[in-house]
């Protein structure tokens, strides 16, 4: 037991860690993209894969999103259970066709004949100066449309879980990957993007938030970084006598409504926090869910922070101007507990 | 002029009798179609009215595009047809009743009344098709790669109008697809028009089989929308790709005799264009053909009509008698569990 415990993979290996498992459980799983062979994916969740399965089962792709996630769906009608790579999540752009007017409707207009049993993973997020091209999550992009799970786990331990359940699952899965969780080398060192993952295959579910701070003053519903900058914040709130409660999302769509309306319920005050656009997005679709269904039991207005409706910027303090860090989540809860 | 049929084919007489009578079972299909797409839909045309709404493309006179190539399929092939998918269904064994049920938006159809004309999918023969141009060419790709990971030597086919040749989705496919090596042919459809755009002001080389050198793969061109050219083209593609040789595009010359969509006013083309077309209709030449075989009695042709025209009225009158969906099933099938 203590020796398992001392288990510790960076958030990068326990997904490829989760593939690979289940590339060896089922023949039928494999995995395609760009860089995913020898180079293990840019962000690492491919890594070992190419040197165990070899090239039949590990397929670089050409610069052809369009063509190769096309390819994985057409696999994925004929029975296959393909893991596709879309690099950075703002590629989406050059491939939305395949992913939405096909990937996601497919199994509806055949009226549930056909199944597309696949993973589209992608990497999200900024906070590393890469700009507005390569920094965005587009989490509500992908969770407004209806047909594709939407999932983006928030430490290493869930991506392994997370993985294993999107690639059983028979339905296509999104799921997003945080650049800055993957503990890779060379980017920022975080403690979160390490963690205890148990060797052997388990799974986590694709439709449950999680508490990972109780408290009865507010709650704080965030999702990847969020997570962890609220978590940061509630600490030091504590110091100040306020228990804040913090959720991790972990999946956009379906939403867990049920762990957000119980734990509103508890503390009556409600933060969303989003490294999304502001507007039409996760931070609204939570806040509309308690405000139709707890709205009596609140006693402040429910608040939301998030990228204010502009493009990521490049610059550094621009960019920390923009993303929510853990002092905004302070400094708005102080405001709240303040007016009520 | 065309020359087919002029001469004794090194086609066998039972392939020969399999196209023909598809290709009177598409024909004779279409044309029920086209007057059910009108049912509802007088004095005024109303697109969301009617027997069956909705857009409706019609493949009257593409006919051999479709079985010149499917006569060389079996069930294991996979086939992806674009938003004018009748005639590849029909050429594929799709169910016809459950297709044209599907099309009337009923419950019994191949998606339950949730895909309608442009969406059609029947797993049991391996035939999808979609509303967006070149689209389900990266579908047949990953059919084509599933083959060759299973070690199997079924092959993947994907349909598409010259329009779609000059979409992103038909460079990356073949290019992908020349790059594996896989057993997949693209089967161009030049009907002359991209909707209104003739093929002149919108590709910049006289036929898309010339776009195969730049993949480093076969191409092949079918003049004239001749079957039998059509069969002989296919067989080599289809032989070429299940003996690990890799893709082809075969462009085939062909003629469609409708506009665009049931309700196109057609202004783009001459109005003598149709009728001079149908002077050429690759059925009659078929039929003449095998009328001359000493093999083929009038009676066995008339056989064959009948035949085929009676799957086809059944399975229109399984469409006309099946229910509507309940409205709340509308909110089933997003996901499976």
């Amino acid at each position: 037991m203590e020796t398992a415990k001392k288990r510790m993979l960076t958030g990068n290996k326990a997904m490829a860690e989760a593939i690979s498992q289940e590339m060896e459980k089922d023949p039928n799983v494999f995995v395609l993209g760009e860089d995913i062979g020898k180079y293990g994916g840019i962000f690492g969740s491919t890594q070992g894969l190419i040197e165990k399965f070899g090239p039949e089962r590990v397929l670089d792709t050409p610069i052809s999103e369009t063509a190769f996630i096309g390819a994985a769906i057409g696999a994925a009608a004929e029975g296959m259970r393909p893991v596709a790579e879309l690099m950075f999540v703002d590629f989406f752009g050059v491939c939305m066709d395949q992913i939405y007017n096909h990937m996601a409707k497919i199994p509806y207009m055949s009226g549930g004949n056909v199944k597309l049993p696949m993973v589209l993973m992608t990497s999200v997020g900024g906070g590393y100066r890469d700009a507005a091209q390569h920094s965005q999550t587009l989490y509500a992009t992908f969770a407004h449309m209806p047909g594709m799970k939407v999932v983006a786990p928030s430490n290493p331990y869930d991506l392994k879980g997370m993985m294993v359940s999107a690639i059983r699952d028979d339905n296509p899965v999104v799921f997003m990957f945080h650049k800055s969780l993957q503990g890779l080398g060379w980017m920022k060192q975080l403690d979160v993007a390490v963690d205890h993952v148990p060797e052997e295959s388990y799974t986590v579910p694709l439709d449950k938030a999680k508490v990972v701070r109780e408290g009865k003053d507010v709650t704080i519903v965030g999702i990847q970084m969020m997570t962890h900058y609220a978590v940061e914040a509630a600490e030091r709130l504590a110091k100040e006598g306020i228990e804040a409660e913090v959720i991790d999302l972990r999946s956009l769509a379906p939403i867990d409504k049920d762990t957000i309306i119980e734990s509103v319920k508890k503390t009556h005050r409600l933060l969303v926090v989003d490294e999304d656009y502001l507007s039409y997005g996760m931070t609204a679709e939570v806040s509309a869910i308690v405000a139709e269904e707890a709205f009596f039991e609140m006693e402040a207005p429910i608040s939301r922070l998030a990228i204010p409706d502009v493009p990521i910027p490049y610059s550094g303090v621009l960019e920390d101007f923009v993303i929510p860090g853990p002092n905004n989540i302070y400094e708005q809860v102080k405001k709240m507990m303040d007016e009520a | 002029m065309t020359k087919f049929g002029e001469k004794q084919p090194a086609v066998s007489l039972e392939k020969l009798e399999w196209m023909y009578e598809q290709m009177v079972k598409i024909r004779y299909y279409e044309d029920q179609m086209a007057e059910a797409y009108m049912e509802g839909k007088t004095p005024v045309f109303n697109i969301g009215a009617g027997t069956v709404p909705g857009e409706m493309h019609l493949a009257t006179g593409q006919e051999p595009a479709a079985v010149g190539i499917c006569v060389h399929l079996t069930k294991e092939d996979t086939v992806t047809a674009p938003h004018r998918p009748h005639h590849h269904a029909i050429a594929k064994g799709v169910d016809l009743k459950k297709m044209t049920a599907e099309i009337f938006g009923k419950e019994t159809g191949l998606g339950k009344g949730k895909g309608g004309h442009m969406h059609l999918f029947d797993p049991e023969v391996k035939f999808s098709c979609g509303g967006i141009v070149g689209a389900g060419i990266p579908h047949a790709v990953g059919a084509a790669m599933t083959s060759k990971m299973k070690g199997k030597d079924s092959v993947a086919v994907a349909f598409i109008g010259e329009g779609a040749a000059n979409a992103g989705a038909f460079h990356e496919s073949l290019n992908l697809a020349a790059v594996w090596n896989l057993p997949l042919i693209v089967v161009v459809e030049d009907n002359s028009y991209g909707i209104s755009v003739p093929k002149k002001a919108s590709t910049s080389v006289e036929s898309n089989d010339l776009r195969a050198s730049a993949y480093g793969i076969a191409g092949a061109y079918v003049k004239d929308n001749d079957p039998i050219a059509m069969y002989k083209a296919s067989e080599e593609a289809v032989a070429r790709a299940r003996n690990g040789q890799g893709p082809t595009i075969i462009e085939i010359e062909t003629y469609r005799y409708l506009g665009h969509f049931q309700g196109d006013p057609e202004l783009y083309r001459d109005e003598t264009e149709v009728p001079g077309l149908r002077q050429l209709d690759p059925i009659t030449k078929l039929r003449k053909m095998l009328s001359e075989s000493e093999s083929v009695s009038e009676a066995d042709l008339e056989t064959m009509e009948k035949r085929a025209k009676q799957e086809v009225d059944e399975a229109y009158q399984f469409a006309r008698d099946s229910s509507y969906p309940d409205p709340e099933s509308a909110l089933k099938d997003v996901f499976s569990s």
